[in-house]
């Protein structure tokens, strides 16, 4: 008899022989491959199940594309320009590097190409409240700022801890109108303010939308906000076949809880010409006991609803992350990303804080852009990446928010505080 | 063992006239040596089973003190190894009410499903409570739970839909969790008035015994709820009174809230 590992293996061969055009994840039940599912209380399943049937009927409804695309393009500023980086270019010495200015969105970042979505999806059911999480602040400002603007009452949960890193933020979602709560339980952090979010959300679930702001948590929402992002992913694939004629060589994104990401690369999953990289934090070192690298050190497991990498002990805790970044400071990762990187599509890495901080700098001196700490880890590894291809191949950076909200800290870093 | 010791362990306290009364300990707060002299307590003063709650460091269906409850025992050294080991030092020999565990998916997922619920048959584990385990991902489980005979306890929310509710109240084994409050365990003044037409849908449908729990913290809460059902589970009370040291009156509370099938 076949040992049921063995079994294991050959279906994941199969799986892996399975040509990609067929890609059509996640299925009816929300599974990416052996992640993902919608791993809640009871109480909260009757409004993931309506979550579910209401983005789908929006997704057919012509009149919901018309008006995501009018506010995405009114509103948030798109399409965002794929701009070639010459500079950085010719410094590097390898690869022809465009830069997926995703910074330039209002609010700063790619966030809020999900918060403007999820609030027309609230307005179709008829809720009137919102809550979220946030770490850094930057996805509570992008739905404090959704909310605002569709005259939706807006609660954020934020870690006591991010509190005190991002006062800033706190107050900037305070001018747009929005609730922030203080959350000390646990560390503090981003995973405790998604618990308090969950357990609010359980306590006002009839009235009241969740905006989860990256591509985790229960089925449907990592499907939700990878289709929100992907507009990333379309863009780009337009404007460098307009650019260069053909599609580029390799594309790297970083990944915190996965969505810039997973929006850049979804469009692309079909494309096997094209390499995609996923770049985590690797905080002091992948060998340090702190990172946020879920992937690349993680065990699966179950957090915030849904099966993926996670950071936990041996007992099945969870543990927490570092990074500089706070946007990637998160100790799981979105199930699709588990998926792909089990299946090989995608493959993943990790950058530390010192070569996020030099690529920070880097980008600033070099192209007079100054990128989020997120995002500069995706410029890390692509300079790395770009040096080793030939000058006629392309590299696409997915420079997923703009570095204003990171200067302070920044600077303290610089200065040894 | 399993289902039919929790169903023993039932007929026995309502043949009496009794309600059941179902409490909550966090294992491993204020020890895991503690635990088997609290479980007899508890098993003295009327219970008709315990459920021991494992700790998470991520417990989304729990208020502020069974959070707490977890951090403490967390910081103890607590694991959900530590406490199955602790348990077959004593359960499996023999207790006086059945042991029912309620734990989130994870650490047992990171344990291993087949390897847990084997290692709950020789801890003298009768059920399981996963609250983060809904019905479209049970199979995850159930099947091995199947196989051994411990029993799997559903748990059913007031934002059920009827043919949902009827349908878990269907599957469960030993008894039917009711969750009685919109949100997470803590204790409540008073419960919603639509928690009697609640309960009383669930009471008509069920197949298996249902307690209602969440937010139940006082003898008058019993009375009111157990009038529609067939007993109620406290946790968040219990934990504190246990935390504060006022094991007396822990046992007026359960006293209290059995008597209610005999007044009545
Ligand atoms: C600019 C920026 N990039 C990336 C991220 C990481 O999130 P995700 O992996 O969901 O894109 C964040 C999160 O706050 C962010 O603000």
């Amino acid at each position: 008899m076949r040992k049921s590992s063995d079994l294991l293996h050959l279906l994941k061969t199969i799986e892996r022989m399975i040509p990609l055009t067929t890609y059509t994840m996640p299925d009816e039940t929300g599974r990416f491959g052996s992640f993902g599912g919608r791993f809640v209380p009871e109480l909260l399943m009757p409004a993931l199940l309506e979550l579910e049937e209401a983005y789908e009927k929006a997704k057919n409804d012509p009149q919901f594309t018309e008006e995501l695309n009018y506010y995405l393009q009114q509103y948030v500023g798109r399409e965002t320009p794929l701009y070639f980086a010459k500079q950085l270019t010719k410094e590097v010495g390898g690869a022809n590097i465009y830069l997926k200015r995703e910074d330039l969105n209002h609010t700063g970042a790619h966030k809020i190409n999900n918060t403007v979505g999820q609030a027309l999806l609230t307005l179709r059911m008829g809720k009137k409240k919102v809550v979220a999480e946030t770490g850094a602040g930057q996805h509570g400002v992008a739905t404090a700022t959704v909310c605002a603007l569709f005259g939706l009452e807006c609660i954020v949960f934020m870690g006591e801890e991010d509190i005190r890193r991002q006062k800033l933020n706190v107050f900037r979602m305070e001018l747009l109108g929005a609730e922030v709560r203080s959350v000390s339980q646990g560390s503090g952090t981003l995973k405790d303010a998604t618990n308090e979010a969950l357990r609010y959300w359980a306590s006002n679930v009839n009235d009241t939308h969740y905006i989860l702001g990256s591509a985790v948590g229960p089925h449907p929402f990592p499907k939700i906000v990878r289709d929100l992002q992907s507009v990333i992913g379309k863009e780009t694939k337009q404007q460098i076949v307009e650019q260069t004629g053909k599609l580029p060589d390799a594309i790297v994104a970083c990944v915190g809880g996965g969505s810039n990401s997973i929006g850049m690369f979804h469009p692309f999953i079909k494309d096997e010409s094209v390499k995609l990289v996923g770049v985590e934090a690797a905080g002091a070192g992948i060998d340090s006991d702190q990172h946020a690298a879920s992937i690349t050190k993680g065990r699966k497991g179950i957090l915030h609803g849904t099966l993926s990498n996670l950071l936990q002990d041996e007992n099945g805790q969870i543990t927490e992350a570092f990074s500089i970044s706070a946007g990637l400071d998160y100790p799981g990762v979105g199930p699709e990303h588990s998926h792909l990187n089990e299946t090989g599509r995608v493959h993943y890495t990790a950058i530390t804080d010192a070569e996020a901080l030099d690529a920070f700098q880097a980008l600033s001196r070099i192209e007079g852009i100054i990128p989020a700490l997120e995002s500069a880890h995706a410029v890390a590894y692509a300079l790395k990446l770009a040096k080793e291809m030939d000058t006629n191949q392309t590299l696409v950076i997915c420079l997923s928010g703009r570095g204003d909200k990171d200067v302070e800290q920044v600077k303290n870093r610089l200065e040894g505080k | 063992m399993g289902k039919e010791r929790i169903e023993q362990s039932f007929q026995e306290k309502q043949a009496a006239g009794q309600k059941l009364f179902i409490p909550y300990i966090m294992a491993g707060d204020g020890g895991l040596d503690i635990l088997e002299d609290r479980i007899n307590f508890l098993a003295k003063s009327g219970v008709a089973a315990v459920e021991l709650g494992i700790p998470f460091s991520d417990p989304i269906a729990d208020g502020p003190t069974i959070q707490a409850a977890g951090g403490r025992a967390l910081a103890n050294g607590t694991s959900l190894k530590a406490v199955l080991d602790q348990l077959q030092s004593f359960v499996a020999a023999n207790t006086a009410v059945p042991i029912i565990l309620m734990t989130y998916l994870n650490p047992i997922y990171n344990y291993g499903i087949e390897k847990f619920v084997a290692d709950c048959e020789k801890s003298g584990v009768d059920g399981i409570i996963i609250p983060d385990l809904p019905m479209e991902e049970e199979e995850l489980i159930a099947g091995v739970l199947q196989e051994h005979s411990i029993a799997f306890i559903r748990l059913v929310a007031m934002t059920s839909p009827k043919e949902r509710m009827i349908e878990i109240a269907k599957r469960s084994e030993g008894f039917l969790y009711a969750v009685s409050v919109m949100g997470t365990t803590g204790a409540r003044q008073s419960h919603g008035a639509n928690v009697q037409d609640y309960l009383d849908t669930l009471k008509e449908n069920s197949p298996v015994p249902v307690l209602a729990g969440f937010g139940v913290s006082s003898i008058e809460q019993a009375h009111e709820l157990s009038a529609h059902c067939d007993g109620v589970i406290v946790g968040s009370r219990i934990v504190e009174l246990f935390d504060q040291g006022q094991d007396e009156e822990v046992r007026k509370l359960i006293q209290g809230s059995i008597e209610v099938g005999v007044r009545r």
